[in-house]
Formats: C-alpha cells, sequence, structure tokens
C-alpha cells in the first residue's frame, strides 16, 4: 500500500475547535448578515481544506504557525485522507446551510449549520470523525464494483 | 432565539453520541449468535488460525484502523495458533453486506473451525480482544 500523506493529529483537533466555535457562533449569534458572513468563511475554508490540502486551510497555517512551535513535533503522524473527506462532509453540510440562509430558510440553515457543529465537536473533543463512521454504512448501500 | 435553542440541542445529541461510542467501541457481544456464520479462506483470502483468527475490516476513511491493526497484530503475534486477517472493506462489499458490518474498523473473532464467535467495532482494548479470544476457545498462554 503506498503511503498516503500524513498529519499532525493535534493540527486536526485545533482545527476541529476553531470551527466548532466559528458554527456555535452562527447560531448563537442573531444577526442575519452576521451569520452569512461566518458560514461564508467556513464554507470557504472547508473548500481549501477539502480541495487543496488539508494543511493549506486557514485554521491549519495557524497551528502551524503559532501552536506547533510551542508544543513540539507530534508523537505519531496520522493518514490525511479521513479528515480529508470529513472536510468534504463538513463543506456540503456549511454550503447547504449557507444557501439556505440566502434563499430566507433561517430554521432550516441553522439546523445544517447543527450537524456540521456536532461533527466538529466531537472530532476536537474526542478525535471522533463522524463522516468516516457514516461511510461504510453509505458505501453498503451503492452497487458493487461503483 | 431559535439559534440558542438548536446550538443547546447540539450539545446534547453531541454528548449522547460520545457517550454511546465509548460505550460501543470494542464492546463484543457475550453470548454467539445462534446462527453463527461460518468464514472459509476463501472468502478472507488466508488461512485461518489454528486456534483462532481475528478479521479486521478497514476503509481509507477511518482514522482507528491503523491502531486496531497495531494491536491486533501484536496479539496474533503473542499467541500460538492466532492469526489476523484484514480486509478492505470496500474492495468487499459482498461480504461487508453478508456479514452486517456497518463501521470500521469491525473486528470478528473466528475459532478454529472459521465460526463468528463474537464481533466488535471501533477500536477495542487489549482485554477486550483478549477476553474474545478466550470465548473463541483460544485463551491466551
Amino acid at each position: 500500500m503506498s503511503q498516503p500523506t500524513q498529519v499532525d493529529p493535534r493540527g486536526l483537533r485545533f482545527v476541529a475547535g476553531i470551527t466548532a466555535v466559528v458554527l456555535a457562533l452562527v447560531l448563537a449569534i442573531p444577526s442575519e448578515p452576521v451569520r452569512i458572513v461566518l458560514l461564508a468563511v467556513q464554507v470557504a475554508v472547508f473548500a481549501v481544506a477539502a480541495f487543496i490540502g488539508l494543511q493549506r486551510s486557514p485554521y491549519a497555517i495557524a497551528f502551524a504557525r503559532l501552536v506547533r512551535p510551542r508544543i513540539g513535533p507530534p508523537a505519531a503522524l496520522e493518514d490525511s485522507r479521513p479528515p480529508r473527506f470529513a472536510q468534504v462532509v463538513g463543506l456540503t453540510f456549511t454550503a447547504v446551510a449557507l444557501v439556505l440562509l440566502l434563499a430566507g430558510a433561517t430554521t432550516a440553515a441553522l439546523v445544517a449549520t447543527a450537524y456540521a457543529l456536532v461533527a466538529a465537536v466531537l472530532n476536537a473533543a474526542i478525535g471522533l470523525c463522524l463522516g468516516c463512521e457514516l461511510y461504510l454504512a453509505l458505501r453498503r448501500l451503492a452497487p458493487a464494483g461503483a | 432565539m431559535t439559534g440558542l435553542l438548536i446550538l443547546l440541542a447540539a450539545a446534547v445529541v453531541t454528548v449522547v453520541i460520545a457517550v454511546l461510542m465509548r460505550w460501543k467501541n470494542g464492546r463484543f457481544a457475550e453470548r454467539p449468535a445462534d446462527d453463527r456464520e461460518v468464514l472459509t479462506p476463501e472468502q478472507i483470502g488466508a488461512p485461518l488460525g489454528e486456534r483462532a483468527t481475528l478479521v479486521q475490516f478497514s476503509s481509507a476513511f477511518c482514522s482507528p484502523c491503523r491502531a486496531t491493526r497495531t494491536l491486533l497484530t501484536d496479539i496474533a503475534g503473542r499467541l500460538d495458533g492466532v492469526v489476523t486477517v484484514e480486509i478492505d472493506a470496500e474492495a468487499h462489499l459482498d461480504l461487508v453486506r453478508e456479514l452486517h458490518v456497518m463501521r470500521t474498523p469491525t473486528v470478528l473473532v473466528l475459532d478454529a473451525d472459521g465460526a463468528v464467535s463474537t464481533r466488535a467495532s471501533g477500536l477495542p482494548r487489549r482485554d477486550q480482544v483478549l477476553a474474545a479470544l478466550d470465548r473463541a476457545g483460544a485463551s491466551p498462554g
């Protein structure tokens, strides 16, 4: 098996933590313009992490510049494919939330945001990748060989 | 107001999932099912262990799979007649459906005849795997 890109697991937790804070603010601040701006920022960050690379996301850059120098190198590295998949899942939920918000369906938008928030908090707090947990269950539904 | 209520609901759901996962991960069923599946070396693509076989289903998008593989390999290395086999779930979706594997990692413990003795999903602890092997008739030592 070829060696996929490896990432610092503490960086993933840090990124998930910031993501959780941003998404919690979207829910907590009852202002449409603020919500739209915060969600748009988060959608952009997810898109960079998912399509360009985990280490290119602004949160990951903040970790590499500000946090990592203070805590030293990690004990072990992690395969980047599960977290990258998680970024795609996060991107999907926040993008849907943003579209709903722009369309005026505020409650539905906030519920979609809440799904992404739950996943981000679980990732930050206990290192659980919710999207990954659901991956095989979804993959099973696809026809064999697809 | 709606936002805060949804925030609160999200917090509750998060805690529930975290607790469920902690409870579920590595929990092997105590009692084997009545209709136990029997796996052949052809199905798992490797010879069975003389006393027991640990079959791990893994996938690419799975962070605990590596730690599980490390643990199972270590255990199999220490016990005579116990081998471990890793199966790429995505490449064996028929087997995944047949055995009702829902998440990765899922670990099946096969007895000497290849019958599924017990199973668990998520990263197990060493003592959980050893206890499961014990029930499959491959007691350590």
